[in-house]
């Protein structure tokens, strides 16, 4: 028996994407397997882990707990979509690996699209703003400590770049 | 950890949307997902046919007037937590709903799907029995409301038909004099509490005329517990232990994997004690009175 499939198109980083994909297809899979797009990891696949978080119109969501025919119509930013327009790391990935923000890496791109969205959100979180923007997501090297420093070091950075823009205005 | 094959409507319309339900009695209705998909995903519910609602008009409405909060059935969480007028309104919803999962979980999830999702171990459910709140149902009749009170039946199980849709959930505005409080009790951060209490408290001058409690997590379904009569107009160390033994006297708390029942009629006794504490210095408070 073959499954239905749905013709979609899906807006992954600024790039449209025709697929065909059964409903079932978790945003997170669709992104995976039918797209290349591997930056976007799988952990839990229940919404605990926050591994698989993407931004969807700028919002951090659980990417495992989405339907990719939900997404139809939407602006979704993967990991894949953080990198500035030349290539460089962003302020996030540049942060992390100043402040030694990861280890394995496998939690990584779910931590780097939630603090993404969250400084853009609070420019200058506290200490404690900053341990409550990833609460979301576990990492199971670090212990968190560094990932801490890299979120207050993110938004520095992203506050440099907006200087040096409104500067160069 | 991959859901089972289902069919998926995405109709444009409420018309539609109940049409599409009224032709499939084993369909589900998909708004914010983020408690449906993990079911689906876990294989613990195979409905033949989602409705997605998503692209219903006029239904991610957040209002707040001097009667009470009114929330869509596609609000998310997160645009309701950030609205100053639900907080100046009914301050217990934005209370409760910072404890509702992480930031990033609200983003999707929707206040409405998550009162008639009907988990005990939820918060909002508790929120709108304890404030005798309702949700506005759209089915093949017409639209009906639903009562907190005859809302929740069992574990998971709202009194909603088969082909009826959750259109609008009410939360009654917190009365003149009153105060409220929550606090909740979980392993991790974000994760759902062992036991949770909310509590709404009615001063006149220094003394309580009425106060109510809510819990989740300690009855198979939301329970309220009236503990006007136990805290007899106070709420010093004699009052609040009278308040708590009296919940623990109708509450019948239950042992899963996660606490024991002993262990959460002691988170009850601790929090009820605190909750009751927090909303009576709330309505102080809001009174203008100061101690």
């Amino acid at each position: 028996m073959s499954e239905k499939q749905h013709e979609i198109r899906l807006r992954i980083n600024g790039t449209e994407h025709d697929v065909a994909v059964p409903a079932r297809r978790l945003l997170s899979d669709a992104l995976r397997h039918d797209l290349g797009l591997t930056g976007t990891h799988v952990g839990c696949e229940h919404g605990v882990c926050g591994a698989c978080t993407v931004l969807v119109d700028g919002e951090p969501m659980r990417s495992c707990l989405m339907f990719a025919v939900s997404a139809a119509g939407h602006d979704v930013t993967t990991v894949e979509g953080l990198a500035r327009p030349d290539g460089e790391l962003g302020p996030v990935q540049q942060a992390f690996r100043e402040c030694h923000g990861l280890q394995c890496g496998f939690c990584t791109p779910g931590f780097l699209t939630t603090i993404t969205a969250g400084i853009a959100e609070n420019p200058e979180p506290t200490e404690d703003e900053a341990r409550d923007m990833i609460a979301g997501n576990l990492c199971r090297c670090t212990g968190y400590q560094n990932i801490v420093k890299a979120v207050c070091r993110a938004a520095e950075l992203a506050r440099d770049d907006r200087a040096s823009e409104d500067g160069a205005a | 950890m991959k859901p089972a094959p289902f069919d998926y409507v995405r109709p444009g319309t409420l018309e539609e949307a109940l049409q599409a339900l009224a032709g499939h009695p084993e369909a589900k209705i998909l708004a914010g997902g983020q408690s449906l998909v993990p079911l689906l995903s876990m294989r613990l519910a195979a409905p033949a046919v989602l409705v997605d609602i998503n692209d219903l008009p006029d239904l991610d409405h957040v209002r707040a007037d001097a009667d009470g909060v009114r929330i869509g059935a596609l609000a998310r969480h997160a645009e309701v937590l950030k609205d100053a007028e639900v907080a100046r309104v009914q301050p217990l919803v934005p209370l409760a709903l910072a404890n509702v999962a992480h930031p990033t979980i609200r983003n999707r999830g929707t206040t409405v799907g998550s009162l008639v999702h009907a988990d005990a171990a939820a918060e909002m459910p508790m929120v709108l029995r304890l404030l005798d709140g309702s949700v506005d149902v759209a089915g093949p009749g017409g639209r009906r409301t639903i009562p907190a009170a005859e809302l929740y039946v069992g574990p998971l199980e709202s009194s909603l038909h088969h082909d009826e849709i959750a259109v609008e959930a009410f939360f009654p505005a917190l009365g003149a004099g009153s105060g409220v409080a929550f606090e909740e009790i979980a392993r991790r951060h974000g994760d759902y509490a062992m036991c949770g209490v909310a509590a709404v408290v009615t001063v006149e001058g220094d003394r309580v005329v009425s106060a109510k409690a809510g819990y989740l997590s300690v009855s198979d379904i939301p329970a309220v517990v009236d503990l006007t009569e136990a805290l007899d107009g106070s709420v010093d160390a004699t009052a609040l232990a009278a308040a708590a033994a009296a919940a623990l006297e109708e509450l019948d708390p239950e042992t899963d994997i996660h606490a024991t029942a002993d262990y959460r009629a002691h988170l009850a006794t601790v929090l009820t004690a605190r909750v009751v504490t927090a909303a009576y210095d709330d309505a102080r408070t809001r009174a203008g009175g100061s101690r």
